[in-house]
This record gives C-alpha cells, structure tokens and sequence, in this order.
C-alpha cells in the first residue's frame, strides 16, 4: 500500500489475550516457571512493540486507522474491529504497557506464595487484552469491550481470594456500580447512533465538527450520560465507593488496576470524546465539578483511615479528581498529564505498600507499622520519593502535572473556586501522604501489636521483618526514578521549561476550528503569564509544605495529638472515619427499597398473589385433574400413543366443527 | 436436488427415530446412544441449510409444495427464509445437547422419555418450517403434548399440577388460534401463508375482524414467550422441567411465530399493538429482573431472569427497525445457547447435591473450579458483557428502538443493571465464600468429560457469536427487512441539511 505504513495494531491486544487463554485454560496444569514466561512474554512482547511504534512516531501520518473486521453489521448499523493510533493513544499505550510489564514482574515475587498464581497472571493478562482495546478503539462500541472487559478483569481480580466473602462482596459491587456508569455510557451511544448513524470516531467528530451550530442540545445529553460512564469506572461522585473496596483485591492488582490504568479510562474516554464536551458548557462545567468535588471529599476520607491500602485507594479517587478538573476546564493535555505523573506515583506508591504488606506478612493496618525505615530501606526510600511527588514538591512530576491543572483552573474566568479547593486539597493531599508515611516508616515499631503477624508467626509461615526480594523491588526503582524525573516532560514555561507534553497532545486536543462553546469555563488564549504560574507554583509548594507540617507535628513530634483531636471533634471525626456514611446512604435509600418492592410486592402480591391467582382456576382443575395426571403418570408408553392420538383427534374434531360452521356462515 | 426434500427430512428425521426408539430394547444405554445418533444427524442435515442458503432475498427458499388434502386445501408446504433458518439450526444444535445432559439425569422410563423428545424435535422443526397454516398448527398444538407430559412424568414434586398449568395456559389461546386460522381460511379459502399475506395486504378482509384474528394470534403467541403478565406458568414449569425441555420450553417459538404472522401476516395490526407491546416488554424486563433478585430457588430465579431477557426480545420486534428486528432474532438465539447453557449447568449441580436452593450452596469454587469458570463464562453471556453473543443481541435491540421510544428504552435499559445484579449474586452466593455444610459434607467431582463435551460447544458459540455477529446477521436480515418500517436512509444529524465536506473527504480517504 502506497506508503502508509501497517503496524499490526491488533497484536498489541491479542497478545495478552494468547497468554490469558494458555494460563487459563491449561495453567493449572503448567508447571509456575512456564505460568511465568506465558505470562511475561505475553506483556514484554507488546511493550517492545510499542517501542518500536514510538521510534517510528514521527513518520506516522495520524490518526493512524488500521481496519481488522466488521464486528456488527445490521440494518444501517455498523461497527468494526477498527483501532486507531494517535497522540493521545501513544500516551495511553507507553503507560499501559510500560507500567503492567514492571507490576507483571513485581506480581512474580509478590504472589509467590499464592495458591491459584496461574489463574493471577491469566486475569491480569486478559485485563491488558482489554485495557489495550480500550486505548486502541477507533469507534465507541469498540471502546466499550475495553470498558465492560476490564471491569471484568477487575470483577475477577477483586475477588480473586475467592474464600473470603468480603472479597466476593467488593468485586461483585464494583461491578454492578460500574454498570450504573455503562448504564449512562450505553445510553449515549444510541443517542449517537441516533444522530449520527455511526459511532465511528471519525465521522462522529467530523459530523460535530461541521456543524457549529450545534451547542448544547443532544450534545448535552450525550456529554452528560457519558460523564455518568466515567464517574463509574473512574470512581467519581456519586459512584466512587466500589474503589476502596476493591482494595480487598492483590495488591498488585490495586496499583496496576485500581490506581494507574483501569481507573483513568473514565478520563481517558471524557478527553478522547472532547469535542462533544468542548460543545457543552453544562455536561463540561460538571465534569470540572464532580471532579473538584471528588478529589476533595475523597481526601477528607483519606485522613481518617488506619489501613494503608485504603488511604491510597481514597488518595486515587482524590487525584483522578484532579484529572476530571482539567479535562472540566478543557486543559485535556494537562489532565492526560497527571494521568501519566499519577500512574508513576501512585503504582509505586501501591506496590510500595504491598512491600510493606508482605514484610509484614499481610499486616495493613497503620496502627500496627511504625519504624520500620531501618528494616525495609529500599521500600522506605522509594516510597518517599511517591510520598514526595503526590504531595506536589518540586521538581518532581506530581508536582508539574497538579500545578498544571491548578493554573489552567485559575486563569479560567469563573474558575477561581475551582482552584482553591483544588489547592486545599493538596494541602490535605500532603497531610494524609506523610500521616501514612510517618506511621508507616517512623516512630515507635507497633508491630508487636499485630495479631495477623502474631497468627502467621504460630502457624509457622511468618518470618522476621524483610526487605522484598528483587523482583518486586527493581519495579520500585524504576517507578521512583520515573515519579521523580516525569515531570520534565512537561516542565512548565513559567518555569523556564517549554511544556513538551502538552504540545505532544496539542493536536488532538487543538480546539481551533471546533466552534467551542462560548460559556466552556476555559482558559482564553493569552491568559495567565509565566510570572502568575510561577507565584500560583510557590503558593502550592508552600501549602504542601504546611499540610506536612502539620503531619510532622501530629504524627512524629507529638504523636498524643490526633488522639486528643479526634476526642475534641469527635463529630466530624467519626463522619470521616465512617465516610460520610455514603454506603450506608445508598443501601437504605436505594438497595434496600427496591429488595422490599420486589419481594414483598412484586414477587409476593402481584406475582403469587395476582398473576398466579389469575391461573388459580388453573391451580383449581389442576386437583379435579389429579386423577387423570395419575394415568398420564402411568408408565406405559403406549397410552402415551394414546393420549397423543387423543390430542389429536380433540383438533380434528374442533377443526370439523368449526369448518362447517364457518362454511355455514358464508 | 436435496435442497427440495432437505427440509422433509430434517423435520421426519426425529420422528423417525422415535418410532425405531419405540423398538429398541431398554437394555444398556442403547436408547441413549440412539437418541444422540439421532439427533446429532439431524443437526448436520441442518448444516446444509446454512451452507446452501441462497443470501440477499428476502423469499423462502428450500421449498417443497405438494397439495395434501384436496378440500379443504392444506398443502404440504415446507420453507425456511432467514428468520427461521438459523432457528431450525438453532433447534438441531440443542436436541443433542439435551440428549447428553439427560444421560444421567433421566434414569428411569428412559424409553418414554426419549421417544417423546423425539417427537418434541419433530414438533418444534415443524412449527419453524411450516409454510402452510394448517400445518403450522398442527405442529405447534404438538409441541405442547410431549412438553406436558414430560413435565408431569418428570417434575420434581409438583410436576403433574405445573404440566396441566402450562398445558391450559398454552391450550386455551392455541384452541382460539385454531380458530382464527380457519376463519382467515373461510375468508380467503387457502392456508398458504404467502397467499394470505397478499390477501391480507389487498384489503379483502374487514378490518374489525382482522384485528380480532390478530389480538387471537398474538395472545396465542405472546402465552408461549411468554410476555408480562401471561408469564404464570414459566417459573413452575420451568423448574419442574427435566433439564432437556426446560432448554426449549421458552422463547424461540412463541417470538419465532410472533415476527412470522404477527408481522407478516397482520403488518397493520401489529402496528397499532405495538405501543402495548412495548410497554408490556419494558415492564417484563424490569418486572422479571426484580422478581429473579428476590428468588431463593435458581430454577426460579432462571426462570424470571428468562421471562426479563426475552422481554428484550419482545421489545425488538414491535419497534420496527431493522436493527431492533435483527437483535431481536440474534437474541432468541443468545437465549437459546446461553439461557440453555444455563438450564444444563443447573442440571449438573442439582445432579450432584440435589437441590436448587440458593442458601444451601457457598464456596463451591475451590471444590469445582472447571464448573465455576463454565457458570461465570454463561452467566456473562447473559448479562450482556461485550465480545460475548448477549451484548450484540441487547446492543441491537436497544439502539434499534432508541429512535421514538425514548422513555422505554431508557427504563428497558436500566436492566443491564438489574441483570449484573441478580447474576452475580447468584454467582457469588453458590461459588464464592466459604463452603457451606453441604458443599463440606458431599465432596463430588468436578464437570466430567460428558458434561465438557455438551458445554463446550455452547461457550464456544457464545463467543464466535460474540465477535463474528454478522455471518448470523446477514440472513436474519434477508428475513426481517421485509417486515421492518422503511429505515430511514440517512441519520438525522445529516437530514439537517448541509453537505459535509469533511466527512465525504474522511469516508474516502477510508477506502
């Protein structure tokens, strides 16, 4: 083909999937080694590849489409196996690929030990199968296996200690509160089949694209139901709950799913579909809102946990908060970017934390940590860096990436707000980060106190305080040299820097020409000056700095303080530790109810009651019958015969008498 | 040359082998192994359907016409379009299944109870195939019997009672459809239903009694589906079922015959029935998600989990689209391989503990991990998860319908929540946590090789049909795009006029 280069999109996906099938369907029988190699291989092959594609970037004209096959085709309906490459998937792929190849390695030490580590790395492969497709989609319904798939994956990774119901409990709920989203994401589809005939990236874009006049509207509409979609797979008000939950989940699994991939796909989608949104200031406006919103209850709740894994989790919730902000205030490229910083820092932090886990043979309550940065260096060290990063110093990248949200929100007109809370947040951000990391690495060592170690040191499986081995440390490093360089790629003018990220991702997101709608709250071309964004820096720097004094001073200096707080404020205390009662909220005023309609009125009036009272004269004959049901009952097959030639002499007879008579009547 | 005779045989085939069945000696499982041979050949002869099946018209093809009776005249008139074939497949594909998962659940009066599976098959090819309307009949009043008898011989406790509910229930509008039929044959003087419909559509008949003929065929039909609130007798004959004829006892022909006369024959009519229809179909599927939550016996819970996804069916077909009609058909067929998948996988652990209650189960996944990756494979299937066959099915009847019945779609979609709800509960409740005291005290063995070989097919189906819809489409759609409104020709983003420069540049710079 004349010059357009064919770069086998589809093998990026079907790889993992090659390997999810093997594992699955004969890993039980594998010896762990080749388990391993499947697994590995099944991930390392598509990380070269996406090296490969990134050397030949440059000579790609993009968007890069490769077409596979027709999917569904019917009536005027289609859709096909159709993937795409451009900036924004480039993005997407180096960071799927980059950070599940090192969990992948980490996974090897970390479930070492683990009954059913074959059905592990077949469900983590079959997550990349579908998180590729997602990133890889050109057309909605594409996206969407992507989107259901890796819910799937993180349905069955969840609970994957199958034993406990509480496992079981937490995967099914993320599920069914991500089919709440796919319930909204759903619906905008069919509002764009119906507008648009196609769901084709392209031609969706195109058709808006030429048609300026088309503000708010069905545009709405369909941004706000795809909006719904996101909250649900990115842990967004109102559906952000099932995401501490899933922290019942390998940990691992957190860092890779619930932390730097699965999670961001609801901002992925918001920026990929952002010339709807550009064109509706409402379903926009609320994505900046829910995601202010989000990442500062969540950090609220963050303040108040004991178990490590769930302060990261409600941390999560926060930070892709930040993401929905930017994409909310239509600075996309700085959302993707924090995307990218926090996918760094956050798996790290993860995978950091699940090294602390497994010193501590499974220990995650904080209560019962304390002073171990002497035991497990590496852990400690590289989780500082995290710890450092999340909490917005400079120069490390969350630092570039939030700044550079905060600063959009800004010089936007209407979103002063936006940033105050945004930067109160971080604030709190760095207030929970370094709680963690004092009770975790610093202090008096609880871990005498831990019942769960003192049961695995009776049964003979405990061991002393460890660092991890290896394989699970070298990802720490990597990642920690990552969390702590990646901002470079984005280093902002103001700072002298040249913003290199945001101009990659310039041209999807390139606004000119879209007929953007004019109440969009977003940044005017020319607003803000270095000079703002460097202040606006040390303003965010300087309160990062006091939400880790104030951790210093309640958790290491005076650690009888939080005590004392939390016996003044006993009120807001324990509405944060018991997150706003939220769960609660919805299990009466929604589960509750509707468990009620149906079994009292629906199963148990209308259904016993009415519907099969209806058939009660059925019910009734049938005890007149019972006799006659006795000889059907007999055995003997020739009164089946019988009863058979019965039936139908019944019809012919019918049949005879109705003739006549409709021969008479004529 | 065998395409004329193709369908006589595929239809006589199982009938046949009943009768030879009726000679064989209950010795061994020389029944058994008959019934499969038989089964299994007729489903290769339904191959050849398919593999010959002429794509791109809309007409019967396969046909053999031959007068049967002089006067009145029923004429033995067999035929397949696109709607029905790949339900005539659909049909072979199940019979040897049900042969194979009876295997051990039916161990006594195996005789009777093949014989009459036999001619269940017979009855069931018959009503997919018949072209005349008299012969219809005829094969649909014999689906009821066997079904009715089977359940009354093989119900778990309350078989007799289910079987006469579910025979009066189907007996009582089918004797009116009988009726109706002769009244069109008194009207126009033919059964044929080619003939019929062009009568039909000059006008001949008086449209007050043609919409009571049709409110005759639609009850007669929306009964077997079933649709809310004619759905009385499903749950109990549903569990009371052997597993064979629970797999067939819903769906297929009741939504098979209400697109081929409800459409076809009464176009008109079905028109100004839709808006109860898909009211009814809404509030089934919703009605039969929230009953199947509060179940505590998973026949039952199957059950209303059923009367909810055929609902999507229902829903379909009175929209009109070609879409919609498409995923409607593509859903009977979902139903059939996945709600089937379903029905055997509960006859397997009932085979093995002995009941359906829920509560009784727990943690069985560690136990049977091969039967656990088979249920949560099925039930996937049926709550619509992409690149498995439901979400094609549901994708297609939901943006089919979109278009003028917003409000419903909306309320029908609220189901993809529902489903994920009631299923994984299930799943949950049976598989995971820790075992219950029957799970502890009756260790048993995992899916045995019989039972690999009788699923796998029907997961394997479950994904083909989930990524490769349109080999099934593409003759479904020779069958409904006669029966479906005009689409319209462009969607109306583009009727708001204005040529699209970028969009005609981006389409040929596809190609």
């Amino acid at each position: 083909m004349n010059g357009i280069p064919n770069l086998h999109l589809w093998l990026l996906p079907i790889l993992p999937l090659a390997g999810f099938l093997v594992n699955g369907l004969f890993g039980r029988r594998l010896p762990k080694a080749l388990v391993t190699a499947v697994a590995i291989i099944a991930t390392a092959i598509p990380l070269i590849q996406v090296a490969t594609i990134v050397a030949r970037f440059s000579s790609l004209t993009l968007p890069h489409v490769e077409r596979v096959a027709t999917w569904i085709s019917a009536g005027p309906f289609h859709a096909g196996f159709t993937f795409q490459l451009d900036q924004l998937t480039m993005v997407m792929l180096c960071v799927i690929t980059g950070v599940g190849f090192l969990i992948h390695v980490y996974s090897i030490g970390y479930m070492a030990h683990e009954d059913g580590y074959w059905r592990y790395f077949a469900y983590l492969n079959l997550f990349m199968f579908f998180m590729l497709t997602l990133v890889l989609a050109n057309n909605f319904l594409l996206l969407f296996i992507g989107w259901e798939g890796v819910g799937l994956a993180s349905y069955l990774l969840i609970g994957f200690y199958v034993l406990k119901t509480s496992a079981a409990d937490a995967g099914k709920k993320a599920f069914i509160y991500n089919r709440v989203g796919d319930f909204g994401f759903l619906l905008a589809m069919f509002l764009m089949v119906q507008h648009f005939g196609t769901l084709d990236y392209t031609q969706v874009f195109a058709q808006i694209i030429a048609h300026p006049a088309w503000q708010g509207g069905f545009l709405t509409a369909i941004g706000l139901l795809l909006l719904l979609g996101a909250t649900g797979k990115s842990a967004q008000i109102p559906l952000y709950v099932w995401l501490p939950d899933a922290m019942e989940g390998p940990t691992p699994v957190s860092a890779l799913i619930h932390a730097a991939t699965m999670v961001t796909a609801g901002v992925y989608m918001v920026a990929r579909a952002h010339v709807i949104f550009d064109r509706s200031a409402l379903a926009l406006g609320l994505v900046a809102v829910i995601g202010t919103a989000t990442a500062f209850f969540a950090a609220t709740m963050a303040v108040a946990q004991n178990d490590i894994k769930r302060v990261l989790a409600y941390s999560t919730v926060s930070q892709l908060g930040y993401m929905f902000l930017g994409c909310g205030v239509a600075a996309y490229g700085a959302g993707v970017f924090h995307l990218v910083s926090h996918a760094f820092f956050k798996a790290l932090l993860f995978l950091a934390a699940g090294s602390v886990i497994h010193a501590l043979s499974g220990e995650q309550d904080m209560r019962y940590m304390g002073g171990l940065r002497k035991k497990i260096p590496i852990t400690f060290w590289t989780m500082t860096a995290a710890v450092f990063a999340i909490s917005g110093f400079p120069p490390l990248s969350g630092f570039v990436s939030k700044d550079e949200i905060l600063y959009e929100a800004f010089i936007s007109p209407g979103g002063k707000i936006l940033w105050f809370v945004g930067l109160f947040t971080a604030g709190l951000t760095a207030f929970y980060m370094f709680r963690l990391w004092y009770m975790t690495f610093f202090g008096k060592d609880r871990t005498a106190d831990s019942e769960i170690m003192a049961h695995a040191k009776e049964h003979g499986h405990g061991h002393g305080i460890h660092e991890s081995p290896w394989v699970m440390l070298i990802p720490l490093i990597i990642l920690a040299i990552l969390s702590v360089i990646g901002g470079w790629m984005g280093w902002p003018a103001g700072l002298g820097g040249n913003e290199w990220f945001t101009r990659f991702l310039a041209p999807v997101f390139n606004t000119a020409g879209l007929s953007m709608n004019p109440n969009v709250i977003h940044a005017p071309a020319g607003a803000g000056s270095d000079h703002l964004q460097l202040i606006l820096a040390i303003v965010s720097t300087l309160t990062a700095a006091g939400g880790w004094y104030i951790a210093h001073l309640m958790y290491y200096a005076r650690p009888e303080l939080p005590e004392l707080l939390a016996q003044k404020f006993r009120g807001v205390y324990r509405m944060l530790f018991n997150k706003y009662w939220v769960d609660e909220f919805y299990g009466a005023v929604i589960a509750a109810p509707v468990l009620f309609f149906s079994r009292f009125v629906l199963n148990f009036l209308i259904d016993r009651g009415v519907i099969d009272g209806a058939g009660f004269t059925a019910g009734a004959t049938a005890q007149g019958f019972g006799s006659l049901v006795a000889r059907i009952q007999s055995g003997n097959i020739r009164s089946y015969a019988g009863w058979l030639a019965f039936g139908a002499m019944l019809v012919l007879v019918v049949t005879y008498f109705v003739f006549t008579g409709s021969f008479m009547l004529h | 040359m065998l395409n004329g005779s193709i369908l006589s045989l595929i239809t006589f085939l199982p009938l046949a082998g009943a009768i030879i069945l009726a000679l064989l000696p209950r010795r061994g499982r020389i029944i058994q192994w008959w019934a499969l041979l038989v089964t299994l050949a007729t489903f290769v002869l339904t191959l050849h359907l398919p593999a010959h099946f002429e794509y791109g018209h809309s007409g019967f093809q396969f046909v053999i016409n031959a007068p049967w009776i002089a006067h009145p005249a029923i004429r033995y008139h067999l035929g397949i379009d696109g709607l029905s074939m790949w339900l005539v497949v659909l049909t072979g594909f199940l019979a040897p299944i049900g042969v194979l998962v009876s295997w051990k659940a039916i161990e006594n009066r195996t005789k009777e109870f093949y014989f009459l599976f036999l001619i269940q098959q017979t009855a069931m090819l018959g009503v997919f195939v018949s072209l005349d309307l008299f012969l219809y009949y005829a094969f649909w009043e014999l689906t009821l019997v066997p079904m009715a008898i089977l359940i009354a011989m093989f119900g778990r406790t309350r078989g007799p009672q289910a079987a006469v509910k579910f025979f009066l229930y189907a007996f009582i509008p089918s004797a009116l459809l009988l009726v109706a039929i002769l009244w069109l044959y008194a009207e126009t003087g033919t059964f044929e239903f080619t003939q019929l419909q062009s009568a039909i559509a000059a006008g001949g008949l008086g449209p007050q009694a043609l919409f009571w003929a049709a409110l005759v065929f639609l009850v007669a039909f929306a009964v077997k589906v079933p649709v809310f609130p004619l759905h009385g007798w499903l749950a109990d004959g549903l569990t009371e079922a052997p597993t064979a004829m629970s797999m067939v006892i819903a769906g297929k022909l009741g939504l098979y015959s209400l697109i081929r006369f409800n459409l076809g024959l009464f176009p008109q009519q079905a028109r100004e029935f839709a808006p109860w229809m898909i009211a009814l179909a809404v509030i089934g599927l919703i009605y039969g998600a929230l009953v199947a939550l509060v179940q505590r016996d998973m026949k039952r819970l199957v059950a209303y989990s059923i009367l909810s996804q055929l609902s999507f069916c229902t829903l379909g077909i009175f929209c009109f689209s070609i879409t919609g009609l498409d995923g409607a058909v593509y859903q009977i067929i979902n139903e059939g391989v996945s709600g089937g998948a379903l029905l055997v996988l509960l006859g397997i652990l009932y085979e093995r503990y002995g009941t359906f209650e829920i509560s009784e189960y727990g943690g069985l996944s560690k136990r049977l991990p091969h039967m656990a990756t088979l249920y949560v494979i099925t039930t996937l299937s049926l709550i619509g998860l992409p690149i498995l066959n439901g979400f094609v099915g549901e994708f297609l009847v939901l943006s089919g319908s979109f278009v003028g019945h917003h409000g419903w779609v909306v309320a029908a979609t609220l189901g993809v929540i529902l489903s994920a709800s009631y299923m994984l509960w299930f799943i949950q409740r049976v598989f995971y946590g820790p075992p219950s005291s029957l799970v502890e005290n009756r260790p048993t063995a995992d899916v045995n090789f019989r039972e690999f070989v009788t699923l796998w097919p029907m997961v394997l189906l479950m994904v083909v049909m989930g990524v490769a819809s349109p080999f099934w489409i593409r003759g479904i759609e020779d069958g409904v795009r006669p029966l479906a409104n005009p689409p319209m020709t462009q969607p109306v983003a583009q009727i708001h006029g204005r040529s699209l420069p970028a969009q005609a540049s981006i389409l040929k710079g596809r190609q």
